[in-house]
């Protein structure tokens, strides 16, 4: 019955690994932007949950819109200003920005926050509360995230492919000098790009700050490698590729944990590692995108 | 020191090809008169001056191996401190077994530069971003798998034995000297190995790949070599922080794993300058005097240093050393080549010469 509940464990965190990879995987689909401070920035988000929850006492619900709408604005902010330097001196730069950027933020918010652990208060009892199925007890929160998870995919997907603005997105990622010789200002397009992947991220924050605790050091230990592990092992550039990739690597660490609880970690880099020499274009994707 | 110039220069316009536009035979004497110097330092300083200047030669050997890796290899490695973690673990092992730490050095290095090849096999198709965040997460693996071992400490680390009834005075002063000629020979062998075929290799590779593998280079190779060299040369300086600290502390925040490691050598090699020797040098200036100045406010220090450094990619992209060399067009280290048009001379300005720079300089 462990093993079971195990698997079933890892396929509902895969959920919350697949929303902490899918900001990552869309700015570099289109800027080609690999955000280093991409763990951090979902760190950002969950602290000012935290805080807006703390200053102004409103329900929980509320303030997740607000959150969203906070870190969209940033997300628009900093592509236009720092990423779109970066971006204009080559990839190198790109790199030491967002790198830099990631040790600003995490040293910040120790130095503003100390090193403690903190979790999102939601008031009700949708945390603790949980269901049981044929013996296996599978809590609410798990199921809501993974469901949220879905329907962020879903909705990007269908943003991406069908909306209008989604065309034009995807138009400057193909080619930007040709988007916009046809009268789109690249610029403004990657910032709503941005605004998009910082609600994502907004949205991953606060999922893992209501799941287990948030502390200055969760961006890049937990949040940005695990993105990182879950697009890789989904395949580059695929929105599903990333569920399955966060499923992928749900499962190992909770099966590594079932074995040893110090495995947990471990086993999911493992995998991570494996994918990488045995199918390194990931699990989903047929060729290598190289 | 002459290199011939190919057909397509006219022989009547005797081109000449130096290293260097100015003599250097001085600051190679300069940089011995400096090493004796600071070798001489535990016998004129007080042992709290060299105790600080042990860190800062820590940092310069860091400086100087990231700045191989991605100043002259374009390989942004974001996982350094997993080399320079088992260097400290090469160093305690050794010592656990009762070879005394500094004689363990040397396993540190080779070592470190061993464990680099399986790492780079797992790395080495990726590129830029995905090679930084890929070889963060093999850092972070090799950590954790060090962590599952409890007979060199586990999760909570070990203190160096092999000192014990030491003169603590006479302790000091040999960690700095070990300090010392670790940091020397990192300088050295990159000055070398860009003087040497690699460097002429791996500017053709950073000018333009495509052609370089056209014309027989063997890029991957030549990014291997550079890989495992600074593996090594990370692991030398691990090693030379366990002396120091007499333990070795594991762990991803705090310890000889944590990111920041990487955080301090990248932010000191691109605020001194990506891409020349001479950059990390004063890189590891600026962060020890930021360091030492900024200690009594906690995190302060890595703030402004990654500040700095974000500032210095974006406006000033050759660094403070890049700044210097435009106003005074030196290089104590040269690497490169310098093309003299005809009828020029040494100790006149001019500035005819500068595309000739070869190695030198970030790629643009």
């Amino acid at each position: 019955m462990g093993w079971v509940n195990a698997i079933i464990q890892g396929i509902l965190t895969g959920g919350l690994y697949a929303l902490f990879a899918c900001g990552l995987s869309l700015m570099f689909g289109v800027m080609k932007l690999v955000n280093l401070a991409h763990g951090d920035l979902a760190v950002v988000a969950a602290y000012i949950g935290i805080g807006v929850i703390a200053v102004i006492h409103i329900p929980f619900l509320w303030s997740v819109p607000i959150v969203v709408a906070i870190m969209a604005a940033l997300g628009y902010v900093l592509q236009r200003s720092l990423f779109q330097s970066a971006i204009n001196r080559g990839e190198l730069t790109t790199l030491i920005v967002t790198f830099g950027l990631s040790i600003v933020i995490e040293n910040g918010l120790l130095q503003f926050f100390t090193a403690n652990s903190r979790g999102i208060g939601t008031g009700s009892s949708l945390i603790s509360s949980s269901f049981s199925i044929g013996g296996l007890q599978i809590a609410w929160l798990d199921v809501v995230i993974f469901a949220l998870a879905v329907v962020v995919l879903l909705s990007l997907q269908y943003f991406l492919s069908s909306s209008k603005y989604g065309r034009l997105i995807r138009a400057v990622a193909d080619d930007r000098e040709a988007a916009q010789l046809a009268g789109a200002d690249y610029r403004h397009v990657f910032g709503i790009a941005a605004a998009l992947a910082f609600c994502t991220v907004a949205l991953a924050g606060i999922a893992y700050g209501m799941t287990t605790v948030v502390s200055p050091t969760t961006g890049t230990d937990t949040i940005l490698l695990f993105a990182f592990a879950a697009v890789v092992i989904g395949g580059l550039g695929s929105l599903w590729g990333t569920l399955v990739g966060g499923i992928v690597l749900g499962v190992a660490q909770q099966i590594g944990a079932q074995i040893n609880i110090s495995y947990e970690l471990l086993a999911g880099y493992i995998v991570f590692l494996a994918v990488l020499v045995i199918r390194p274009q990931g699990l989903t994707t047929r060729r290598s995108q190289s | 020191m002459s290199v011939t110039t190919g057909a397509t220069v006219r022989s009547e316009e005797n081109l000449k090809v130096t290293r260097s536009r100015r003599n250097v035979a001085w600051t190679g004497l300069g940089a011995l008169v400096v090493v004796v110097v600071l070798a001489l330092f535990p016998y004129i300083v007080y042992s709290g001056t060299t105790a600080i200047m042990v860190q800062g030669l820590i940092v310069l050997t860091l400086a100087s191996m990231w700045n191989l890796l991605a100043g002259y290899a374009g390989l942004v490695s974001v996982g350094q401190q997993a080399f320079f973690g088992l260097g400290a673990y090469f160093v305690l092992i050794p010592a656990m077994h009762g070879l005394s730490p500094f004689l363990a050095l040397p396993i540190a290095t080779v070592g470190a530069g061993v464990a680099a090849f399986p790492l780079w096999w797992l790395v080495s198709r990726l590129r830029l971003g995905y090679f930084a965040i890929a070889t963060w997460v093999l850092a972070e693996a090799v950590a954790l798998f060090i962590e599952q071992i409890q007979s060199i400490g586990g999760g909570t680390g070990m203190p160096l034995p092999g000192f014990a009834g030491m003169d603590p005075t006479l302790l000091a002063a040999y960690t700095y000297w070990a300090a010392l000629v670790v940091a020397v020979l990192a300088i050295a062998a990159v000055y070398f190995l860009l003087r040497s075929r690699l460097g002429l290799v791996l500017t053709a590779i950073r000018d333009d790949e495509t052609a370089a593998r056209t014309s027989g280079v063997r890029v991957g190779l030549a990014r291997l070599l550079v890989f495992v060299v600074a593996a090594a040369g990370c692991g030398a300086a691990g090693g030379v922080l366990a002396i120091d600290q007499l333990q070795v502390v594991p762990g991803t925040s705090g310890g000889v794993f944590s990111v920041q490691w990487t955080a301090i050598m990248a932010f000191a090699t691109i605020i001194g300058g990506l891409g020349t020797i001479e950059g990390p040098i004063l890189g590891t200036a600026v962060y020890m005097i930021l360091e030492q100045t900024l200690q009594s406010y906690n995190a302060w220090y890595l703030i402004i240093l990654g500040l700095v450094a974000i500032g210095i990619a974006l406006f000033a992209r050759r660094g403070l050393w890049g700044l210097v060399d435009d106003r005074f067009n030196i290089r104590l280290f040269p690497v490169g080549y310098y093309l003299w048009s005809p009828g020029e001379r040494r100790g006149r300005q001019g500035r005819q010469g500068r595309q000739a720079k070869g190695a030198a300089g970030v790629a643009s």
